[in-house]
């Protein structure tokens, strides 16, 4: 038991070396966020995945003396082997190599679309959240009705009328991509606009174009990041299914989805030539989700559950 | 309510009209007029069709009688059967998308609510467990490899069921597992999430204190408000299954209208494909309206929103 | 008090939650009773256990991850916290009714508010739906609700605050508990409407002789509705004693912050509002001493070593504080010479 003498009854007030509050070091939210990033383990391997896929998508079709083009007829529908690390198609194409190129294509067109939904994505939710009312009203119901359009739908359509192509699919899937964006941004910027480091610049006269540009995105960047992690696995997505029915990259280009195409010509008898595209496509579309969930995690700690 | 229903309304009939419009607009993008794009059409049948469709008169007064055609219901002549047209094909191939449609639709939506509930109320458990799994796969497979491997594995391999076809019961099976899968797993998430969400709420609190049992408090106070937001999302999930039934009819051979799409894109038959294109939108944009009011009928802070008394 | 009957007992409860960072001590011995008619107020900084107490009676908390770790805790005469899941629900809303903090998020929004306080009557009483609708109206009017017939089929999200929490309180009072517990019912209201809200506990209270438990952290709410008052802290309680005894003689120091912190409704003086610095304890790993010694102006050596013993001031008045003991310096109550020099 604790000894109860007298002198311990001696008035020495709160105290401080007892006191619980740790003092944390200030860290910036760009810190803070990646730190938590990095905890989240899924989301680092997702991250480190998708490193090692943009890598092979670089170097891999190198890794073979063989061109993704070149038809074998002699050694078609060859099984894995030594030679051809993934078999070959039904026209004696390499697959590894192909594989490789699909990535290529698939990253391009993921990237590359949810780059441009962002850009006018931005610019419009930009514009229609920083100046309101009546302005943000037309806007908004436009995109409202765009959002009523079925997506894919229209890409078929706009393909049909544009003709195939990787830069048709990217045209046809960024002029109907770009109004969720747009939404995610508006709302941002309405919060933000309110705030009053941006009403601070707006006294100082700042033009309207500074102040979205300078200071509502740069705060807003955090969901329009998110976003757009989203964003590439869905356009990777879409047009796997399109070129998976026909409308997508012209031959010889493939894209994975265009892999999965031309082996249902073959299906019964070789299924990995469906399953090789099939799998990359799955652990990409994986990949990229986690990580968007984990960013969302790191970078909106208001949306964390 | 009656506010809500009608400006959703006035939204879906822009909606259809703004796609009209811009199929009618891009479909003379084309170059030439539809009929000449494929050679095989015959001199004396192509001056027929332009003389039928007007096609040498002015553009804006085609679009006068394009519209009229279409509110009729006439969305022209394939170009790949000469005989038929369009309506015709779509009323014959409809009904089995339609089925299979249906029965994903269905199967998604029970089974999703169904595992997102259970995997809500036994967090942690083997069931959620089973349902992220679900769900990763959901997300990430694309449901043309879904489709081929349950068509490999379980009617090839196994010889549970048919490979491909369609005829009775049995044959829609598959068609329908596969199309299902990718909402099934959406909405088991999302329930779940949902569900977690609710749980945590005060008026569960209120309900527990009230003496009501687990299933009364389950039943009448969580998954009445969990459903709210996955609700929403249906509109999507469902133009997800109607394209979705693009590549599954073509994987199981079903002679549904997917699969004459897909078909009339591979043989560049123009006015199919804009036809079907109109149909699916209209059918489209008329189940979200749908989704969007059965939604306003469930929550009654929309149902209730001013001018609904 | 004394001639009454007791209602609920409360001994040596300790109550936990195990979460993934370790065990929550969030009730920590803690002993009570409450007299059948009486109303009792508990009062406390936020944190430091009144509604995880009360849910503990209850049992409303989901177990994992609560854990009721020790105690027994009896009700008009039956160990309650012995009984069975289903035991218990037979006594929530039927014996024993609660209100919450919030009432914008305490009612169910897609429910009507007719079919919230009819939901507790069909549960508890055998009686056909359409008369618990016409006694769910019947609480509306008692609850100071006009128009019954319409705002019996609307929705909360139709309710003013107040008007919500009036539908609480007749979802709570619908089946004439012996005891109402109400946990902070005040706090998210406007400040006229908390008088209100109050006054009507209070009619109500009279009306039915229902015995009130009045979780708080606002002293001022307290003082003309309790009979008598818990001051807990850090899952303890430090101070107990009637209203009285609290508010003219207070002798815990934490009490003398809370009572410095507070605007009183009844205190003439308009002395400053002082905040008493810094924050509770982390209930992870509490002091082993006194919980509140690492805020006390008073702390002394022995304050961190061990945790002081219950000392009784009156046969109502109990204290646990250092300062009691002989050995410790007298010092000076602030509030005893409020009390007996300014007023007096
Ligand atoms: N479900 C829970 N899980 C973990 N800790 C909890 C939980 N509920 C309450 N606590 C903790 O128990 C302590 C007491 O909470 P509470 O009784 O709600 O305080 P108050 O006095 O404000 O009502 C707090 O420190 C709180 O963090
Ligand atoms: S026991 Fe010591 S630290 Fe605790 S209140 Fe009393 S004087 Fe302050
Ligand atoms: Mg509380």
């Amino acid at each position: 038991m604790v000894d109860i003498s007298k002198d311990k009854f001696e008035i020495i007030g709160a105290n401080a070396s007892e006191s619980q509050s740790i003092v944390r070091p200030s860290i910036s939210y760009w810190q803070d966020a990646w730190r938590r990033l990095k905890m989240n383990k899924v989301a680092m391997a997702s991250l480190v995945f998708l490193i090692f896929l943009v890598l092979m998508a670089i170097f891999g079709p190198y890794m073979r003396p063989f061109d993704y083009a070149h038809q074998d007829l002699f050694n078609t529908n060859k099984p894995f082997s030594k030679v051809h690390w993934f078999g070959t198609d039904y026209l004696g194409r390499d697959l590894f190599v192909r594989v490789w190129m699909g990535a290529r294509v698939s990253l391009f067109i993921g990237v590359t679309i949810a780059f441009l939904d962002a850009v006018i994505g931005v610019t419009y939710g930009g514009i229609a959240g920083y100046f309101g009312g009546q302005v943000d009203n037309i806007m908004m119901r436009i995109v409202d009705i765009l959002y009523g359009i079925p997506y894919l739908i229209l890409v078929i359509l706009l393909m049909v009328v544009m003709g195939q192509g990787l830069w048709t699919i990217i045209t046809a899937m960024v002029m109907t991509g770009w109004v969720g964006m747009a939404r995610i941004v508006r709302g941002q910027v309405l919060q933000l606009k309110e705030q009053e480091f941006v009403l601070a610049a707006k006294t100082l006269g700042a033009s309207p174009g500074r102040i979205i540009l300078r200071h509502l995105i740069p705060n807003a960047l955090g969901p329009i990041i998110v976003s757009m992690t989203f964003d590439v696995p869905n356009a990777i997505f879409s047009e796997a299914f399109l070129s998976y029915i026909g409308l997508g990259i012209r031959a010889p280009l493939a894209s994975w989805g265009t892999l999965a195409n031309d082996a249902t010509q073959v299906l019964l008898m070789y299924p990995m030539q469906l399953f090789i595209p099939g799998f990359f496509i799955s652990v990409t579309m994986l990949a990229f989700n986690m990580l968007g969930d984990g960013l969302r995690d790191a970078l909106d700690p208001r949306l964390r559950r | 309510m009656l506010n809500y229903s009608l400006k959703r309304f006035v939204y879906m009939l822009i909606t259809i009209w703004v796609i009209v419009t811009l199929t009618f607009f891009l479909m003379h993008m084309i170059p030439g007029d539809p009929f000449t794009s494929e050679k095989k059409v015959p001199e004396q049948i192509r001056q027929n069709m332009l003389a039928k469709y007007h096609l040498d008169k002015p553009l804006i007064v085609q679009y006068g009688y394009y519209l009229n055609n279409l509110i009729h219901g006439d969305l022209g002549i394939s170009l790949k059967y000469l005989n038929r047209t369009v309506d015709d094909i779509i009323k014959q191939s409809a009904p089995a998308s339609f089925q299979l449609g249906i029965q994903s639709i269905i199967l998604g939506v029970i089974f999703g609510l169904l595992f997102g509930i259970i995997a809500a109320l036994k967090r942690g458990g083997g069931w959620d467990y089973f349902s992220m799994f679900l769900a990763i796969i959901g997300i990430s497979v694309p449901n043309f490899i879904i489709a081929t491997l349950l068509q490999l594995l379980l009617a090839s391999k196994l010889r549970w069921l048919p490979v491909s076809g369609w005829g009775s019961f049995k044959y829609t099976i598959l068609p329908s597992i596969a199309l299902s899968f990718s909402t099934l797993s959406i909405i088991s998430r999302m329930m779940r999430t949902s569900m977690l969400d609710v749980i945590g709420q005060d008026y569960i609190k209120t309900a527990k204190a009230k003496g009501l049992s687990q299933l009364q408090i389950i039943w009448k106070h969580m998954v009445r408000n969990a459903i709210m937001p996955v609700v929403t999302v249906l509109g999507p999930l469902i133009a997800g299954i109607v394209t979705g039934t693009f590549v599954i009819e073509q994987i199981f051979s079903i002679p549904g209208l997917g699969k004459f799409f897909v078909q009339s894109i591979y043989d560049e038959d123009y006015s199919m494909i804009l036809g079907t294109t109109i149909f699916y939108s209209v059918i489209l944009v008329v189940m979200m309206f749908l989704v969007d009011i059965a939604y306003g009928l469930i929550d009654p802070r929309v149902r209730l929103a001013k001018g609904g008394k | 008090m004394g001639d009454r009957e007791v209602l609920l007992d409360v001994q040596n409860l300790e109550y936990s939650f195990d979460t993934y960072a370790g065990e929550v001590k969030a009730v920590r011995d803690v002993s009570f009773q409450v007299m059948k008619g009486e109303s009792l107020a508990i009062v406390g900084e936020s944190g430091c256990g009144k509604s995880v107490t009360m849910q503990a009676v209850m049992r409303l908390n989901p177990e994992p991850p609560g854990r009721f770790k020790a105690g027994k805790i009896i009700f008009d005469g039956r160990e309650i916290s012995k009984f069975s899941e289903r035991q218990m629900q037979s006594i929530r809303g039927s014996e024993i009714g609660m209100i919450f903090q919030d009432p914008m998020t305490s009612l169910n929004p897609t429910m009507t508010i007719g079919k919230q306080i009819a939901e507790v009557i069909l549960k508890h009483q055998k009686v056909s739906k359409a008369e618990a609708m016409k006694r769910a109206k019947e609480m509306l009017d008692v609850v100071g609700i006009p128009n019954a017939d319409r705002r019996i089929n609307q929705y909360p999200h139709e309710f003013s605050g107040g008007m919500r929490q009036r539908a609480m309180i007749a979802i709570a009072l619908a089946c004439r508990p012996k005891l109402l517990i109400a946990d902070e019912p005040t706090t998210a209201l406007d400040v006229t409407i908390q008088a209100q809200i109050l006054d009507l506990m209070k009619d109500l209270q009279r009306e039915f002789n229902t015995s009130i438990i009045m979780i708080t952290h606002d002293l001022g709410v307290v003082a003309d509705i309790a009979e008598r008052i818990i001051v807990m802290y850090a899952g303890k309680i430090i101070e107990t004693g009637t209203s009285d005894e609290i508010f003219k003689h207070p002798q815990h120091p934490y009490t003398w912050g809370l009572l410095k912190s507070v605007p009183r409704l009844d205190a003439q003086n308009k002395e400053k509002l002082v905040p008493i610095v810094g924050t509770p304890p982390d209930l992870f790993a509490p002091p082993v001493g006194c919980p509140f010694a690492a805020r006390c102006n008073y702390a002394m050596k022995i304050c961190y070593e061990a945790q002081p013993e219950y000392t009784n001031e009156t046969d109502s008045h109990k204290v646990a504080c250092w300062l009691k003991h002989p050995y410790a310096p007298k010092v000076k109550n602030p509030f005893e010479k409020e009390a007996y020099t300014s007023e007096g």
